[in-house]
């Protein structure tokens, strides 16, 4: 059998290979060669095998069957075999092997050989792929040879022993006694694996993080010779003294300084002056100083220090290399949110990094920017990011778009530059804008009332030309149903008004509904756009019928269901039409992450989930609604029926809505949504946003004395007052009924009315019935906003069934004196009904 | 902490693979592909740093060979871009013209 062919041999002929087959059998052929050899037993060419079997490992194709014969050359006695050996057991073997343990005799006897290149090679071997057991098994001799005075081996057992301590945790205390005078050595090798090795113990266990903490005089000591030593060629790299020995002595005073005052302290001078002294034209330079700068942001430095260390990454952004802006902008980012004034500084810098070709820096001066984003620079600052909204890739275009709108949000100095960059980022990357932000603006647009007419000309303006960005198409139709009337009437202050008719607004809607570019979210919008036209245009109204009948037998279910809604709406409730498609309200933010969030009660028909609304728990107030207002009459008290006020009385009827066409509701919405109305809840309502039903023991009482404010058949209810601690004018009354007959008061619902100047909020009840013989209570919550401060009227009504028959009973409450006290006046009406 | 360091060639040939955490076999030639041609898709102007799944990669051409670096989050970028050029220079004093004979 012919020798076999060298390493260098296969290499070249693997390389002559012209496609992937062809390599691929020459692999195999070669493979099948070392196999036959490996039968033999042929020790002169073993390690020529094992070689060229570890080349062809590299390269991707299995070798497990060499696995045994590098175990046969570590225990040969020859010095090229071991190291051949040692090689393939570190690329062929790891734990998951059974084979591996089989090495760990010859190791053991290869980290007490003589020669020190063998001791050497095991502990690589070890350090690179020991198991637990064999890390358990050889710690000791590593631990031995730690405390050699043979600098190559002393480094090359500390790097081991950071292997041993990540796979065997527990040995760590081992190591400690011979860490001792590691950094007295002059060896730069040592050194560095030593840090290494402090840095792993100081990372894994706290007792050992501040046991070293000591060592950080040393440590600055150490550092200081690196810099301040002259040049020395066996360290030298581009002018610096061994910059990655820096580098993780630097590291490793990041560990011990963070959270730690007097550590910390001593480290200041260093970092200053490593900050100063290093010299920036080449890159390792600037490896240096990043990993300065990392450390100061990290450590409890001095403002001085981290000062400086901002400065150098604003420096870092004017250079050239863009491997350090890039660096650059991730510090930066880390740290703007604990030095915010000092990253400001830079805020011009960061802006030009937008127009940077590279993807990654692009990214992160996006992010950086918009946490930069302040009242002062808003305007600046929105016109390079709607630049960079422009023309930056497509996957920024999603965040991008979030970020601007949070940013206007916050800061936008007036209304209507607001609506001006919502505009731009619609037009400009309408299709990317996330699917929450519809609602978001539409609510924004509504609050911003001087603004409607300027706002729906613009939009309508720019789904004139293209309607497939259907984020803006919903906001637009939205819109143009609102406030299709000042459309067509051609009234803005703001800009030139358009001359629109009736029909075209109808068109562009009506193609917006048949377009293939729509989704269904869209068609919806259009559909409850051109319908609410239908109350606002007064020639279109055929038009608008006959659009509505098309869509009733849409295949599409939300769209039937629509439609064959507002059919209805047409013919049997002709007379409910205009108040239902009434003008929407100011919409209140709410902020809170309750179920009634954010409700756009516009009818039924808005596409965001309308949550249902709890069924009612409590009689219907409705038809004590209407008693209630005929017994208040006039006009100058303005009843608050005690329902949430996100709901109204709605299935009541033509007469309710009459009635309650005149009067102004704050906060309800004209269109009342199909179920049944709620009762009282204690959820954080719409109108009185500032309170909140939190306990009230929060508040202080403010030596209100309570009173009787009801005192008859047994029936006695009192009032306590607290002045709420999170709004002056706000007082909270708190009323407790007690029964003294001798049968309970069941259904028992308090009902209460303000004047106009006021505005009550009635809580749920703590229970609907009043036990007897004052057994109990029953108690309720009113908030009573008093802005102007006025002197309080209150009437009440009491409903509840007792022996046998229901009662219902009146009563007026007077508070005079400035808010300072309660009266019942003399003459209070007093009338019982049953 | 370096995961693998990696002298691949532009037609997508490894010639130098060294992996400090375990990764299968079949999915190392996997992984070797994929890092070259993010690599290869870089021009001039950009950086030498590419976030890649969980990791950093760490890249430097030298005629037609790519050294890259994978590394973990801890790592100074820049420190290790220092070193694949020194590691480059050792080589170079061993065996001289090393780069040429890619």
């Amino acid at each position: 059998m012919p020798a076999p062919i060298r390493l260098r041999e296969l290499i070249r002929t693997i390389r002559t290979a012209r496609t992937q087959a062809e390599e691929r059998e020459m692999i195999q052929k070669e493979c099948a060669a070392i196999r036959s050899s490996f039968r033999e037993e042929d020790n002169t060419y073993r390690c020529r095998n094992v070689a060229k079997l570890l080349y062809m490992h590299m390269l991707g194709y299995p070798a497990h069957f060499g696995q045994l014969e590098c175990l046969k050359l570590i225990a040969s006695q020859k010095f090229t075999d071991k190291r051949i050996g040692y090689l393939g057991a570190m690329l062929l073997l790891d734990e998951r092997q059974d084979v591996h343990l089989l090495m760990t005799n010859c190791i053991k006897n290869d980290l007490n050989h003589s020669t020190q290149y063998v001791q050497g090679l095991a502990l690589c071997t070890l350090g690179c792929m020991g198991s637990s057991e064999m890390c358990r098994d050889l710690a000791g001799e590593v631990e031995k040879l730690l405390k050699t005075s043979n600098s190559y081996l002393r480094k090359k057992a500390a790097l081991c022993a950071v292997h041993v301590i990540r796979k065997v945790p527990e040995l760590m205390e081992m190591f400690l006694p011979a860490t001792k005078n590691l950094l007295n050595e002059k060896n730069h090798g040592v050194l560095h694996t030593s840090v290494v090795l402090l840095t792993e113990m100081c990372e894994r266990s706290p007792d050992m993080l501040a046991h070293f903490r000591k060592l950080v005089p040393q440590l600055v000591r150490i550092l200081k010779n690196l810099i301040m030593s002259g040049y020395s060629p066996e360290h030298d790299v581009s002018g610096i003294s061994d910059p990655f020995l820096q580098v993780r002595i630097l590291r490793l005073l990041r560990i011990l300084g963070r959270n730690d005052d007097d550590s910390s302290e001593a480290m200041n001078d260093i970092l200053a002056q490593v900050a100063t002294n290093t010299e920036t034209s080449k890159n390792v330079g600037n490896a240096i100083l990043y990993e300065t700068v990392l450390t100061i942001m990290d450590i409890k430095s001095e403002s001085g220090l981290r000062v400086l260390a901002i400065n150098i990454l604003g420096r870092f952004l004017l250079n050239n290399d863009k491997n350090i802006r890039y660096v650059a902008l991730t510090s930066l980012l880390k740290t703007v949110q604990t030095d915010h004034n000092a990253v400001q500084r830079h805020r011009s810098t960061i802006v030009d990094c937008l127009k940077d070709l590279d993807v990654s820096i692009k990214r992160r001066a996006m992010e950086l920017s918009f946490a930069l984003v302040n009242g002062n620079n808003i305007r600046g600052m929105m016109k390079e990011l709607l630049y960079f909204l422009d023309s930056c890739e497509p996957e920024f275009k999603a965040d991008c778009a979030s970020g601007i709108f949070l940013a206007a949000e916050k800061y936008a100095p007036s209304k209507r530059w607001h609506i001006d960059t919502i505009m731009r980022v619609l037009t400009t990357a309408g299709s990317y804008v996330r699917d929450d932000a519809v609602p978001n603006l539409i609510q924004l647009i509504t609050n911003s009332v001087e603004m409607h007419a300027y706002t729906v000309q613009r939009l309508y303006k720019a789904i004139l030309g293209d309607y497939s960005q259907q984020p803006l198409v919903q906001v637009a139709a939205w819109c143009i149903g609102e406030y299709g009337d000042l459309l067509v009437s051609g009234q803005c202050e703001e800009e030139e008004p358009i001359q629109v008719t009736e029909d075209e607004v109808l068109d562009i809607l009506e193609s917006v509904l048949i377009s293939n570019m729509s989704t269904s979210v869209t068609r919806g919008y259009a559909l409850t756009a051109i319908m609410k036209l239908s109350t606002r245009f007064t020639c279109t109204v055929n038009r608008i019928k006959k659009v509505v009948s098309i869509y009733g037998s849409s295949i599409d279910v939300e769209l039937q269901q629509r439609a064959v809604e507002y059919n209805a709406l047409f013919k049997k409730y002709d007379h409910m039409r205009s108040a239902l498609l009434e003008r929407m309200p100011v919409m209140e933010k709410v902020t809170t992450n309750g179920p009634t969030e954010i409700v756009q009660t516009n009818g039924e028909t808005e596409p965001a989930p309308l949550e249902t609304k709890p069924p009612p728990s409590g009689p219907q107030p409705t038809s004590q609604a209407n008693d209630l207002l005929d017994l208040l009459g006039g006009n100058d008290i303005t009843p608050v029926i005690p329902t949430a006020p996100t709901s109204k009385p709605a299935s009541a009827g033509g007469e309710l809505l009459d009635l309650l066409g005149d009067i102004n509701l704050t906060g309800a919405p004209a269109a009342p949504p199909a179920p049944a109305s709620v009762p009282q809840t204690s959820q954080p309502p719409f109108l009185l946003d500032g309170l909140s039903s939190q306990p009230l023991f929060n508040d202080i009482t403010t030596g209100i004395p309570s009173i009787t404010a009801y005192s008859k058949n047994g029936l006695k209810i009192e009032f306590t007052f607290e002045r709420s601690n999170t709004n002056p004018s706000v007082t909270v009354i708190t009323i407790q009924a007690s029964n003294s007959t001798e049968l309970d008061m069941t259904d028992f619902v308090f009902q209460a009315a303000v004047p106009k100047t006021f505005q009550l909020q009635l809580l749920s009840p703590s229970s609907s019935i009043v036990p007897a013989f004052n057994t109990g209570t029953i108690t309720q919550v009113i908030k009573v906003l008093n802005p102007q401060k006025q002197q309080l009227r209150m009437r009440i009504k009491l409903t509840y069934n007792h022996k046998g028959s229901a009662m219902q009973d009146l009563a007026e409450e007077l508070w005079e004196g400035g808010c300072d006290r309660w009266q019942v006046p003399p003459n209070c009406t007093m009338g019982l009904r049953s | 902490m370096i995961k693998f360091f990696l002298m691949v060639n532009k037609q997508g040939q490894t010639r130098l693979s060294k992996y400090y955490e375990h990764v299968e076999i079949s999915k190392r030639t996997l992984l070797e592909t994929e890092v070259i041609k993010s690599c290869l898709s870089r021009s001039n102007e950009q950086c030498s740093f590419i976030e890649f799944k969980d990791f950093k990669l760490i890249y430097r051409q030298y005629a037609a060979l790519f050294i890259v670096v994978g590394v973990n989050d801890t790592e100074n970028e820049m420190a290790i871009y220092e070193f694949i050029h020194n590691f480059v220079e050792v080589l170079d004093e061993y065996f001289s013209r090393v780069v040429n004979n890619v």
